[in-house]
């Protein structure tokens, strides 16, 4: 008995290096952001409480409003539009095996090795009137915005939200079609001998089989939607206006220029919890099934 | 089978469309880098000289002498650190029936889907005060500490996998737990340490909000926050700015094309981008 809990103390040590890094760099941190958000201050003289104040910004101030309405926008940008992109393609080339997927899947996940930092930079003269999109344009007599598609206030948000489904559709298709070919190909059979037409079988197998794999991808461009600080930071900073502003940049501005870290310090917590509700929600959704 | 060829041949078409949208604008940029520094870009255009003078002339105006060190000095010891401290969490979790250990992976994955921007403020404001501002140490800290939800879930799935038979047949043998860790079970764990050691390496790299946050001298700062300043000085320069793009992503590019399989199974098997 006294051996048995020895060492189950002995066993507890392993884990002692990562808890103590995670608790004191990720935990500690959080829960002061956490108490931060109910004060004013701006980071040097003494703060003052504040209630709940900062979090009613949220709703009332449209900087702060503005920036998760925006969220949510990129949300169907960089989510939505690449599993749509996604389940598309998956039709269209259906679900038998595919040689040679190699070489696309090695091009596809390409981008999600490059800083976001340095895919804003090239995305800004992308959409520059001096860019390849213009030039494109110009080549079928047509133009974009005389301030570019980034500095026009109609089409910035959508153009930031593009980049994101240029960055994230690729792995959508990878996962749908490898996860396709993992669907029992009887099921098909089966479908096609009750008289199901391709776009039957497609809804009937196809979308079923993916559940996992639809919510892996959900939950990976998701995510990459609710964190574009380092994307938005160099494409737009935000602007024009505060046309693109997202949470992330909010944060870093509140917090380390404008002197407002409790309202920088809500708007992180509120980033967190749409995150948390954002992943329970595709959890909760694509678990649904198993029960039955 | 003659329509079967005919649908092979259409899906590699559209295939490789895709493939052309994804790399289009690395190609644009790389073209556009082959132009003289400062010089006006109109779109893509084929190179009229092969050179690398403005990567060059990028590398010496942004710095990157020093943001290359400072950016392989917080990979040198993040990556190591992180990936030890997660394989003995996975070890001691996927493999020890401790009483709390539930619990206590529990409160580890909660981290998963926290984002930095809830850490940064104070973050900021404490190592200030106990002088890690401004240090490659407090930037290393802090990576070690965000990468270890995500490391102890690896290596403890990895862990869990493994038969009991393999463990308790060392136990038989009088191994003890270390001996059972680092002689029996570590040379198996090599695939999933090295595809977190791949993740571990680009995550590192690429994070961008920390180092702009704690790092304030400019020769400190890691590559992907001096290619930030850098894209805010030089605005109007396009071979420039697309050369000290390259340069920033050549690094984890390279890591990515030699373990691209270990890259991929990882986010394929739910790493996040950190």
């Amino acid at each position: 008995m006294r051996r048995k809990r020895r060492s189950d103390w002995l066993g507890y040590l392993y884990l002692l290096p990562a808890v103590i890094f995670f608790t004191a760099f990720v935990v500690v941190p959080a829960v002061q952001t956490f108490w931060y958000s109910f004060w004013d201050w701006n980071g040097l003289t003494d703060a003052v409480w504040a209630g709940v104040s900062n979090f009613g910004r949220m709703v009332t101030e449209p900087l702060l409003s503005g920036a998760v309405i925006h969220s949510v926008v990129l949300l169907v940008f960089f989510a939505v539009l690449p599993v749509i992109l996604g389940l598309l393609v998956t039709m269209l080339l259906g679900y038998r095996g595919r040689r040679g997927m190699t070489v696309y899947r090695t091009a596809f996940f390409l981008p999600q090795v490059v800083a976001l930092v340095a895919i804003g930079v090239i995305w800004r003269w992308m959409y520059s009137t001096s860019g390849p999109l213009e030039q494109v344009l110009r080549a079928i007599g047509l133009h974009g915005p005389q301030e570019g598609w980034l500095g026009n206030f109609d089409t910035a948000l959508p153009a930031v939200g593009l980049i994101g489904t240029w960055l994230l559709y690729g792995v959508c298709v990878t996962l749908f079609l490898s996860g396709a070919q993992k669907i029992d190909p009887d099921l098909y059979n089966a479908a096609s001998v009750d008289g199901a037409g391709q776009f039957r079988q497609f809804l009937a197998v196809t979308m079923p089989g993916l559940r996992r794999e639809i919510a892996l991808a959900m939950t990976i461009t998701g995510i990459a939607a609710l964190a574009s600080f380092d994307l938005v930071y160099t494409a737009t900073n935000g602007g024009p206006g505060n046309e693109t502003t997202v949470p992330g940049l909010l944060v870093y501005r509140l917090g380390f220029t404008n002197g407002r870290v409790g309202a920088a310090s809500a708007v992180a917590v509120g980033l967190t919890l749409i995150m948390a509700v954002y992943v329970l929600i595709i959890n909760k959704v694509s678990s649904n099934g198993d029960e039955e | 089978m003659k329509g079967s060829t005919k649908a092979s041949i259409a899906s590699h078409v559209v295939l490789l469309a895709m493939m052309l949208v994804t790399l289009f604008p690395l190609v644009a940029a790389l073209f556009a880098a082959m132009k003289e520094p400062g010089s006006p870009v109109m779109g893509l255009q084929w190179p009229d000289r092969w050179s690398l003078d403005t990567f060059m002339y990028a590398w010496d105006k942004a710095g990157f002498s020093d943001l290359m060190m400072s950016s392989l000095i917080v990979i040198l010891f993040v990556v190591p650190i992180a990936m030890i401290c997660a394989l003995m969490a996975g070890y001691a979790l996927g493999t020890l029936k401790l009483r709390f250990g539930k619990p206590i992976y529990l409160f580890l994955i909660l981290g998963l889907t926290l984002p930095i921007e809830l850490m940064i403020i104070p973050l900021y404001h404490d190592f200030s005060q106990v002088g890690l501002l401004n240090s490659y140490q407090g930037v290393i800290l802090a990576e070690i500490g965000l990468f270890m939800p995500f490391g102890t879930f690896w290596m403890t799935a990895h862990f869990a996998s493994l038969p009991s038979s393999l463990i308790e047949a060392a136990q038989l043998d009088g191994a003890s737990r270390r001996v059972i860790l680092w002689r029996v079970l570590l040379p198996g764990a090599r695939p999933s340490m090295t595809t977190l050691g791949v993740l571990y390496f680009i995550w590192s790299w690429n994070q961008f909000l920390l180092p702009l946050v704690l790092i304030t001298s400019p020769g400190k700062r890691t590559a992907p926050a001096g290619l930030g300043s850098f894209a805010g000085e030089y605005t109007l320069d396009v071979p420039g700015l697309s050369a000290a793009t390259l340069l920033t992503m050549l690094p984890p590019l390279v890591v990515y094309l030699f373990f691209q399989r270990h890259f991929i199974s990882g986010m394929l098997h739910g790493a996040i981008k950190g």
